[in-house]
């Protein structure tokens, strides 16, 4: 999408993109007329804005008042189709999280494209499709892109690479270094559902009941969360490194302590089956549509019902309280009453989730 | 329905430790060991340490087996990999542990070499079923739970006629390395450790039984309870334990009833003796040469024997000196004993092999129990 479209070029069409056998070669990323036809039969009819439509090398917008956040994520995951989601939608959930978890509403993305020689057309289309879903759904625009081509065995089909801009209103301040003790700790949801997910497509699990990744864009939820109490002091969705990994940036950012109720936070039955089996942590395990929100202790009850009144925030549940801690410990009552670390990672749990 | 489970978890751990009070004499310490890194771990991620009274001590025993390969097989597996241009089949844990000057198989494969990740003898088998120009070698570890998959490894590999397959053996025994541990005097003549019972591996005992540890029980007056791997199978062997050392008792018994007989599972044991012997003498880490403490592969299978089909020459295996994994592995030491313990090793950067597994006494402290230990709470705000 980077090269100047000439008009004549695209005059001509021999015959429209075979989405169904068509593959990519490397003329898809060349700047001719295969890359000019894939832009706009399938970038530009999927993503249809105003802005990208008018087809610059740059997007062009304006934004209303209040500070831009800005965001940038690559994704490389591994299937690139999972149950509950492929790494289209995932790469549009992904940045627009982000820019909401720093209280930011969410305009516009960029999207980048590295495919893979012989990469099915008919796969690309359903992934455009999902991002422009979920783009639409989220309220984004996807305004500006570009696409390049590997040669076949220098990438493993596709990657993407999103960036987002948002604004975030005046008034609101949520950032990890503001946890302060005594304040309370809440998720929106179960734990680990993307990463078992993904893992259990690929090491071909099966389970009585096929388990979703959890892959949503979250900005309308924390909007409602915002505007109910705009006091909030931390957001952040665990992703890699789960709630575990999360909770202990936040606690070094903000220089508390943590202490979580293992009995209270929202697990599935068939997320901790999984885990056993995988030999994995659900704490540990990522997430894409799930949210940690930190706020003081007066506010913890309606924030807790504001996101319970929200279908992404159903089974949200108060998991634990910010401690004094110079040390920053991360820690956990256990359900058999005993207390344990919840320690940062150590290595890679589980490659290419994301 | 998995919360009441939960819930009633708790509250017989609450009434377990409650049982276990009321059952100590406050005028003594008690020293279990829980032989088993499995157990190790149990202990550490559930925090049943905080459920015992502060005159229970679990002390951390050797059956963790990613801990127990001495640095010389570590190296000699470099080696394999590296010289032998095979295809090295490992576990993930043993691909960091490290061997002399820091090599190991994670910096070998980042060099080159072609270490690949398993699950299980299966995945083995069949990377040497899809590369039959390459040697494939299965980096073989772990106690007796462990051999019976790698004995039908070598069985199958030799049904299904695959020549490029062997194993690379380290499985060692559980009692061998209890007896150790026992027979080990200072020079004095006290025992290195003070001990007043084992807490035994059930799925140990799934396989040989209960009958080896009589030995200990009748010789070394050491009663043993075989526990599994739920935080509440360890708090009640413990109360098991305890009373047995009430009473002076020393039998073994078994809390984990479930799977465990007296005799264990024979056809297990019967492949295992088919395929593998008694080594004369095996080095442990921390333990030293242990005789008749580990498995080879019989002649009959020599075909399959990554040691004689490679010859492998490392020239001077060395220990990291500052890493205790050796006293703590006999028990004579407790991880925050080593001076380097979280500063330098931690599990991001391993200097000794009980960091690296999740069954080793450094890493299960370093990741779940170290708050206990680190300086009280300081007010800051
Ligand atoms: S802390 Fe590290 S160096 Fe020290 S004994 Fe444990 S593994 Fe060895």
């Amino acid at each position: 999408m980077n090269a100047p479209l000439d008009k004549s070029l695209r005059k001509p069409k021999a015959r429209a993109l075979d989405l169904k056998q068509g593959r990519i070669d490397m003329s898809h990323g060349a700047g001719g007329r295969a890359m000019a036809q894939l832009i706009e039969e399938l970038f530009v009819g999927q993503f249809d804005n105003a802005i990208l439509n008018r087809e610059h090398d740059a997007a062009m917008f304006e934004l209303p008042p209040g500070r831009v956040v800005m965001s940038t994520d690559t994704f490389v995951v591994s299937p690139l189709f999972f149950p509950g989601g492929n790494i289209g939608s995932l790469a549009v959930h992904g940045t627009v999280n982000d820019l909401a978890m720093g209280g930011g509403v969410p305009k516009y993305l960029t999207a980048g494209f590295i495919l893979e020689e012989g990469f099915p057309l008919s796969d690309l289309a359903e992934i455009v499709k999902s991002m422009a879903k979920a783009a639409r759904e989220a309220g984004v625009a996807i305004v500006t892109g570009d696409t390049k081509v590997v040669e076949r065995g220098k990438g493993d089909g596709i990657f993407i690479n999103t960036a987002g801009v948002g604004v975030v209103p005046d008034g609101i301040e949520v950032c990890g270094d503001r946890a302060r003790p005594g304040d309370i700790v809440l998720v929106s949801g179960t734990l680990g559902d993307h990463g078992v997910a993904v893992m259990s497509k690929r090491e071909n699990l099966s389970f009585s009941t096929e388990i979703l990744s959890d892959s949503q864009s979250l900005n309308d939820l924390v909007a409602d969360m915002l505007a109910s109490v705009p006091g909030m002091r931390v957001l952040r969705d665990p992703t890699r490194g789960g709630l575990a990994a999360t909770l202990n940036e936040i606690a070094h950012q903000s220089g508390v302590g943590v202490e979580l109720a293992e009995a209270a936070i929202p697990i599935r039955g068939e997320v901790k089956s999984a885990c056993e089996l995988l030999g994995l942590d659900p704490l540990y395990v990522a997430n894409e549509g799930k949210l940690i929100a930190i706020c003081p202790p007066e506010n913890a009850e309606r924030l807790l019902a504001v996101m319970q009144a929200h279908p992404k925030g159903r089974e949200a549940a108060i998991v634990g309280h910010v401690l004094d801690d110079a040390r920053c410990f991360v820690r956990m009552k256990t359900q058999l009453g005993g207390t344990r670390m919840v320690d940062w990672l150590a290595g890679e749990q589980l490659p290419r989730i994301c | 329905m998995k919360y009441i489970e939960e819930f009633r978890n708790a509250e017989l751990a609450q009434g377990l430790s409650r049982a276990i009070a009321a059952a100590v004499d406050p005028q003594r310490i008690y020293r279990f060991m829980e032989f088993c890194g499995g157990h190790t771990h149990a202990i550490a991620r559930y925090g049943v340490e905080d459920l015992l009274p502060t005159n229970v001590r679990m002390i951390h025993g050797p059956g963790c087996p990613v801990c127990v390969l001495p640095v010389g097989r570590v190296d000699e597996a470099v080696a394999l990999a590296t010289q032998h241009d095979v295809i090295l089949c490992t576990y993930a844990d043993l691909m960091r542990v490290p061997g002399t000057n820091y090599e190991s198989l994670i910096k070998a494969r980042s060099k080159g070499a072609d270490v690949r990740m398993v699950y299980s003898t299966l995945d083995a088998l069949k990377i040497a079923a899809d590369n039959p120009e390459r040697e494939v070698v299965f980096f073989a570890i772990g106690f007796e739970t462990t051999t019976p998959p790698t004995a039908s490894a070598i069985k199958q590999a030799q049904a299904r006629g695959l020549k490029n397959f062997s194993v690379y053996c380290n499985h060692v025994l559980t009692p061998a390395a209890m007896r150790a541990i026992l027979g080990a005097y200072t020079d004095e003549g006290a025992p290195n450790v003070i001990l007043d019972g084992f807490v035994g591996p059930a799925h140990v005992s799934a396989v040989i039984g209960m009958r080896p540890y009589e030995e200990f029980t009748r010789d070394y007056k050491k009663p043993v309870v075989i526990a599994g791997f739920e935080p509440l199978d360890v708090m009640q062997a413990v109360l098991q334990l305890i009373r047995q050392s009430n009473e002076g008792r020393a039998d073994v018994e078994n809390e984990y009833a479930r799977a465990v007989t007296l005799e264990g599972n024979l056809k297990a044991q019967a492949l295992t003796a088919e395929v593998f012997d008694l080594r004369d003498s095996f080095e442990w880490r921390g333990l030293g040469a242990v005789p008749l403490s580990a498995l080879q592969i019989r002649p009959e299978f020599a075909a399959f024997d990554a040691e004689k089909r490679f010859r492998v020459e490392v020239p001077n295996p060395k220990e990291n000196k500052a890493c205790a994994c050796g006293e703590i592995l006999r028990g004579e030491k407790t991880p925050t004993e080593c001076k380097i313990f979280g500063t330098v090793c931690t599990p991001d950067n391993p200097m000794g092999a009980c960091m690296v597994s999740s069954e080793g006494a450094c890493a299960a402290h370093w990741t779940y129990g170290r708050f206990r230990e680190a300086p009280p709470l300081e007010k800051s705000a």
